[in-house]
């Protein structure tokens, strides 16, 4: 997958010990395992199996994803932040590729 | 062969038994799953909300959420799915609530099935029908 792009939406302030709420989506094509090409030939699963949300390398959150997540999977949840720091976004692909982003967010 | 009334009758049964028994795997696969989350213990009700629209038009993208304040992980099964699992939220220690949303496939109408781990090793469960218009795992 070339042209994954990961998107993240995390504010950019909050106070100490605030529960934000975190959106991420991703562009990938979930490929179930289940689908038929034209030929009738079942195309190979290829799906994002898991995905990791470290804060300071502290754990927020961590997903075991099968296949029946949709494409371009989308999560949301809520995190508490003691400090000021980055949030750390990886997505583990079944071919084996890894894609990360992150996100700062200053505690005041 | 000459079809005698004992002879009759006991087909019948064997067609009838035939004809529940692919039905059964489906469900086993889903009980299979619980019991490989849970360890067999017992799965209680409350404390667990799963939010899931009661109609959803398109099979493909179905909003999902559940929130079960004090869980350690959530599990997520599609119970007429192919594949039941969905998916398995670990809560770590920077998580604000134990809650999540996000957006799942479903075959056709079915339940959705949300259970929690406690922190004190129970589980809770939730169970929502979800009315499919068009399917969404291809086919």
């Amino acid at each position: 997958m070339a042209d994954v792009k990961p998107r993240v939406r995390v504010p950019d302030s909050a106070s100490a010990g605030e529960a934000i709420v975190i959106k991420t989506l991703i562009n990938h094509a979930m490929e179930s395992g289940q689908r038929k090409d034209s030929s009738g030939n079942p195309i190979p699963r290829q799906i994002i199996n898991r995905f990791v949300v470290d804060f300071n390398g502290e754990n927020v959150i961590d997903v075991n994803i099968e296949p029946a997540v949709s494409t371009n999977p989308y999560f949301e949840f809520e995190a508490t932040v003691p400090e000021s720091g980055t949030f750390t976004f990886t997505w583990y692909d079944d071919d084996g590729s890894v894609y990360e982003t992150t996100a700062d967010i200053t505690v005041s | 062969m000459e079809l005698t009334r004992r002879a009759a009758l006991a087909l019948g049964a064997a067609a009838a038994a035939a004809a529940i028994l692919p039905f059964r795997p489906a469900h086993a696969a889903v009980e299979d799953k619980i019991a490989a989350f849970t360890g067999g213990a017992p799965v209680g009700e409350g404390g667990i909300t799963l939010t899931t629209p009661e109609i959803a038009e398109n099979g493909n993208t179905v909003p999902v959420s559940v929130s079960a304040p004090g869980a350690v992980s959530i599990m997520l099964l599609a119970a007429g799915n192919p594949n039941p699992d969905v998916g398995i939220f670990n809560f770590g220690p920077l998580a604000a609530s134990q809650s999540a949303s996000t957006r799942i496939r479903l075959a056709g109408t079915q339940d959705v099935i949300a259970i929690a781990k406690m922190a004190d090793g129970s589980f809770v469960q939730a169970r929502n029908e979800v009315k499919v218009t068009i399917g969404g795992c291809g086919g």
